[in-house]
C-alpha cells in the first residue's frame, strides 16, 4: 500500500545570521501492507510528521520515492490527494462553522456533489458520535469531540489510506480507548492506517506493525512483539547506591547467565537475562554473598522501550 | 469547470463566515458612511468646488478607491488565522483547485466591496451627486480589479510570512506612499510637478484618475481605458503569484 525508498528532507533555518541546516527525514525506508495498523513511533524531533507531510503532498522530498496506493508521489501527486486522507497533529477545524459543515465542505472539496456530502457528513457524524454537537460551533467542543471530528474529515471521502498525526495526544485515557477503538473500525471498514505516536502502550495495542523512528532515522520495524522477541530475554533491574554500582557491575558481569549488563545513571545495574525467573534467585544470593545492599530489584518483561533503549542507547521515556 | 465550482465553493464558505459575524458587517457599513457624512463637508472649501455635488465628484471615487486598496491588503491577517487553524493544510490535502483556494478567498474581498461601493454611492446620491449607470458600472468593475489584486497579494505576502507581526508593518509600508501618492483624498492636480513625476510611477493614481473620469462622466477620457488596464493587468500578475503560493509547501 505504501513504498517508500529513501526519502529524504532537511530544513534550513535562519537563527540570527547563520542558516542551520536541519536533517529532519534521512533516507526513510518502509512498506506497509494493505489492511494493516502501522505505526510510527519515535520522541519529539524524531521526524515523523516531516515524513507523513511528504507522503502526503503537503511537502517535496529532497530526495527519495515513494508510491502510495499505486500512485507515484513525485509523478502524480494529484492522485495520490484522491486517494489518502491525512490528519494534521495540529488540528484542522474552523472555530467558528460547525462539525457539519466542516465535514459537507471537506467532502465537497473532494469533488463529491452537494446532497451525497450531506448524506456522507450525517453518517460520519453518527459514526463518531457526533450527531449531538454536530450544529454547534467547533469553538465549543471538548479536546476529544474535537479530535474526532477531525478524524472523521480525514475520512469522509473514504480514502484507501489515512495518515493519522498522532491522533491521542491530549486526550485523557478513557477518550483514548475510545480513540482505539475508532481506528480499529477504520481497520475493519477496510482502510489502512497509518499513526504516528510517542506513547508506547498505544504503540504495543494498537499497531500491527511499527517503525521505531529516531533522527530521522528508522532504527527498527516489525511487529510490536517481533521487535520485542528480537532483544531477547528479560531485564533485570537492580537497585544499588551509587558508590557500590562499579564493584557490582564487575561481580555480576562475570555470571554465566548475564547477556548484558549497563549501568543506570543515578546508581544501579540493568541486566539482560534469558530467564528473569531464575536469574533473579542467583542474582540476590551473589550481591548478598558480597556483601553489597540492594534497594530495590525489578523483573522487566521487555518493552518496546528497551527496544528503543537498545537501538539507540536512549530511553524514550528520557527523550 | 472544476476551477468555477471549486472556486464557488470556497466562496460560499468564505461569505457565510462573513456574514456570520455581525462585527464585520457592521464595521464595514459603517467606517465608508463615516468618512462620507465626516469628512466630504471639508471638501467643498477645500477643493474650492462650486457645488457640493462637484466636490463629491471628486472625492466619493477617491474614497472608493482607498476602501479597495485597504480592504484588500489587509485580508492576510484572516488567512494567517486558517493558516494557524490548520484549514490551509487541511484544504492543501484535497485535490481542490489551488487557484479556487485564492479565488474564493478574493472573490468574497471583491464582493463585500462591491457592496460597500453601493452604500456609499447610494447615500451620496441623497447630496446630489448624479452619474450614469454604465459608467458606475465600469467604475466598479475598475474598483473589483483592485481589491482583486490588493486581496491576492495581501493573501500571497501572508502565506510567505506566516505572522501577523510581520505583516501588519509590511502593509502598511505599501500602503502609506501608495495611498500618498495616488491623489486619493486630494487630486494631484494641486501637486508640485516632481510629486507629478512620482505619482505617474503609481499604478493607483492611474486608477484614481480613471474612476474619477468615469464619475465625471467622461467615459471617452483616455484615463478610463488607462487605468482599467493597468489595474487589470496588476491583478492577473496578483493572482498568478499569490496562487503559486498556495501551491507551494506552507504550514
Ligand atoms: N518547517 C520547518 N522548518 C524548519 N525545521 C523544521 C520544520 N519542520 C520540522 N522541522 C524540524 O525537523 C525535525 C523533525 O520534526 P517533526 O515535526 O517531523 O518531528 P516529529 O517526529 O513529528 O516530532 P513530534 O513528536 O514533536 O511531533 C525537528 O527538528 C523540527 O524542528
Ligand atoms: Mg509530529
Amino acid at each position: 500500500m505504501i513504498e517508500t525508498r529513501g526519502l529524504r528532507k532537511s530544513f534550513r533555518s535562519r537563527a540570527g545570521r547563520e542558516t542551520k541546516t536541519v536533517d529532519a527525514v534521512r533516507g526513510v525506508n518502509l512498506e506497509v501492507a494493505e489492511g494493516e495498523i502501522f505505526g510510527f513511533l519515535g520522541p519529539n524531533g524524531a521526524g515523523k510528521t516531516t515524513t507523513l507531510r511528504m507522503l502526503a503532498t503537503l511537502i517535496e522530498p529532497d530526495g527519495g520515492e515513494a508510491t502510495i496506493a499505486g500512485a507515484d508521489l513525485r509523478k502524480d501527486p494529484a492522485e495520490v490527494r484522491r486517494r489518502i486522507g491525512y490528519v494534521a497533529q495540529g488540528g484542522s477545524t474552523w472555530d467558528e462553522s460547525t462539525a457539519r459543515e466542516e465535514l459537507v465542505l471537506h467532502a465537497r472539496m473532494y469533488g463529491i456533489g452537494k446532497a451525497e456530502a450531506h448524506r456522507r457528513a450525517a453518517r460520519a457524524l453518527d459514526a463518531f458520535q457526533l450527531t449531538e454537537y454536530a450544529d454547534r460551533k467547533c469553538k465549543t467542543y471538548s479536546g476529544g469531540q474535537r479530535r474526532r471530528v477531525e478524524i472523521a474529515l480525514g475520512i469522509i471521502h473514504e480514502p484507501k489510506i489515512v495518515f493519522l498525526d498522532e491522533p491521542t495526544t491530549g486526550l485523557d485515557p478513557q477518550s483514548r480507548a475510545h480513540m482505539w477503538d475508532e481506528i480499529r473500525r477504520l481497520r475493519t471498514d477496510g482502510m489502512t492506517v497509518f499513526i504516528t505516536t510517542h506513547y508506547l502502550d498505544e504503540a504495543d495495542a494498537l499497531c500491527d506493525r511499527i517503525a521505531i523512528m529516531d533522527h530521522g532515522e528508522v532504527v527498527a520495524e516489525g511487529t510490536p512483539a517481533g521487535l520485542k522477541r528480537e532483544i531477547s530475554g528479560d531485564v533485570v533491574l537492580v537497585g544499588l547506591d551509587a558508590a557500590t554500582t562499579p564493584q557490582a557491575a564487575q561481580l555480576l558481569d562475570s555470571e554465566p547467565y548475564v547477556n548484558k549488563l549497563e549501568t543506570v545513571d543515578e546508581g544501579g545495574l540493568r541486566l539482560y537475562v534469558d530467564e528473569g525467573a531464575t536469574a533473579i534467585p542467583q542474582i540476590l544470593r551473589r550481591v548478598d554473598h558480597a556483601g553489597f545492599t540492594l534497594t530495590s530489584i525489578e523483573l522487566h518483561r521487555p518493552s518496546l522501550d528497551d527496544v528503543f533503549l537498545t537501538k539507540t542507547g536512549r530511553s524514550l521515556r528520557e527523550s | 469547470m472544476k476551477l468555477a465550482r471549486d472556486t464557488w465553493l470556497i466562496f460560499e464558505r468564505q461569505l457565510q463566515l462573513l456574514l456570520r459575524n455581525p462585527v464585520w458587517v457592521f464595521v464595514g457599513v459603517f467606517q465608508p458612511v463615516m468618512y462620507l457624512l465626516l469628512f466630504a463637508p471639508l471638501l467643498k472649501p477645500a477643493l474650492n468646488a462650486p457645488t457640493q455635488a462637484e466636490a463629491y465628484k471628486i472625492f466619493v471615487p477617491g474614497l472608493l478607491v482607498l476602501l479597495a486598496i485597504f480592504g484588500g491588503l489587509f485580508q492576510g491577517f484572516g488567512l494567517i488565522a486558517e493558516l494557524r487553524a490548520g484549514v490551509i493544510e487541511r484544504s492543501r490535502v484535497t485535490p481542490v483547485s489551488r487557484l479556487a483556494l485564492l479565488l474564493g478567498r478574493s472573490l468574497r474581498d471583491v464582493v463585500s466591496l462591491i457592496a460597500q461601493a453601493i452604500i456609499i454611492t447610494l447615500l451620496a446620491l441623497l447630496f446630489d451627486l448624479r452619474v450614469f449607470i454604465g459608467d458606475l458600472l465600469l467604475a466598479y468593475l475598475m474598483l473589483a480589479l483592485i481589491a482583486l489584486m490588493t486581496s491576492a497579494v495581501s493573501y500571497g505576502v501572508a502565506l510567505k510570512v506566516k505572522s501577523e507581526d510581520a505583516l501588519a508593518p509590511l502593509m502598511n509600508t505599501v500602503a502609506q506612499p501608495v495611498l500618498l501618492l495616488s491623489g486619493i483624498l486630494l487630486p494631484l492636480t494641486f501637486a508640485p510637478g516632481w510629486l507629478q513625476g512620482i505619482a505617474n510611477w503609481n499604478p493607483f493614481s492611474w486608477a484614481v484618475d480613471g474612476t474619477r473620469a468615469l464619475f465625471a462622466g467622461d467615459l471617452a477620457d483616455d484615463k478610463v481605458w488607462q487605468g482599467l488596464t493597468i489595474t487589470a493587468v496588476l491583478a492577473a500578475a496578483g493572482v498568478f503569484w499569490a496562487a503559486r503560493q498556495f501551491a507551494r509547501s506552507v504550514r
